[in-house]
């Protein structure tokens, strides 16, 4: 799933402060289930921005709406009938949802109220960690299913550096050498002969050096 | 027993403190309320295993978003109580309306009402 992290309060403080009538708008998706911009985080957000709002005895109007989805045009369209009736967007799904509820509505304003941060996993509830940096060609097959370019901190394909020290990355002593986890897994699978074949240097192009990336199936276009 | 607490002490039953999540409290004091605390099980005795010790989480987590709006996190409290110490339920109430009072009125609220 994508993994954000929602801004501080001050911040989104900072981005609405021109504005009177606040559309705050949640995703169903990734950002639910991480706990950064679903349904209950915008209940959060709404009541957090009511409270300041009393305090400083100003005026707002937030009406709280959560999307299926942020990243399909269908869904966003459901807010339609009454987006006009606001100065402005806050949504609190990731950088891809915010974007494209801005494309949608091309005069209103689209503040983000959450940093996209990584494509990870739940390790336990609560906690989420990274595990793809979506580069555009998966070399999981060679690396015992453990990516190099997401767990090593300088991505390197062929590891580990000097810096790994008792499984552990030298950027942080809690962090686990990614290079350590693919050469305990490959033992484990019995594979350790891939460890031997040198990972040729990658072509980025399929990353984000190739530019903003899309993808096409002729077959289900309509 | 024929203890008495403060009246203005006002109680919302749920079945276990571990019931009682961030946007109930937030709710709470956007409803005008001065201050909140939760009385849970003592630890190590909820009837759900873990429902105190989460709701003693949550409290932290709310005072961390109510500093964060300016009302002040220690206007929530946790504090755990059996069921048979009615004298401690008493105390808590009072101990806690001092706590607020000297707190003084939620901001919030203050100014809603316009000013005072």
């Amino acid at each position: 799933m994508i993994v954000g992290n929602r801004k501080t309060l001050e911040e989104i403080l900072g981005m609405i402060a021109p504005y009177k009538k606040v559309l705050l708008l949640g995703c169903n998706e990734c950002v639910t289930v991480c706990a950064s911009g679903g349904e209950r985080e915008v209940g959060v957000l709404a009541s957090e921005l009511k409270l300041w709002h009393a305090k400083e005895g100003r005026e707002i109007e937030i009406r709280e709406h959560t999307l299926e989805r942020q990243c399909d045009h269908e869904y966003i369209d459901q807010i339609k009938p009454f987006v006009d009736n606001y100065d402005v967007i806050l949504s609190m799904a990731c950088g891809a949802g915010v974007q494209y509820v801005a494309e949608k509505y091309r005069t209103k304003p689209v503040l983000p109220a959450v940093n996209t941060t990584f494509l990870g996993v739940t390790l336990e509830q609560g906690v989420w960690s990274e595990r793809c940096q979506g580069c555009g060609t998966c070399i999981l097959d060679q690396t015992g299913g453990i990516c190099p370019i997401a767990r090593c901190a300088k991505s390197l394909l062929n590891g580990p550096c000097g810096g790994s020290s008792n499984g552990k990355c030298e950027v942080d002593k809690e962090l686990d050498c990614g290079w350590q986890l693919i050469i305990d897994r490959l033992k484990e699978l019995n594979q350790l002969d891939k460890y031997e074949d040198n990972i040729p240097i990658k072509d980025w192009t399929t990353s984000r050096d190739g530019g903003p990336r899309r993808r096409v199936r002729e077959d289900l276009k309509l | 027993m024929r203890l008495n607490y403060p009246t203005n002490v006002k109680i919302v039953k749920v079945p276990c403190t571990g019931r009682v999540d961030i946007l109930l409290i937030l709710r709470t004091f956007e409803s005008g309320v001065d201050g909140v605390y939760l009385a849970g099980c003592l630890e190590g005795e909820c009837h759900f295993l873990k429902g105190n010790l989460r709701a003693k989480k949550r409290v932290q987590y709310a005072r961390a978003l109510l500093d964060e709006v300016g009302l002040g996190g220690s206007r929530v409290e946790m504090v755990n109580m059996s069921s048979a110490q009615g004298q401690r339920f008493a105390e808590v109430a009072r101990e806690m309306t001092e706590k607020i009072r000297a707190l003084g009125p939620s901001p919030a609220k203050r100014k809603l009402k316009g000013g005072g």
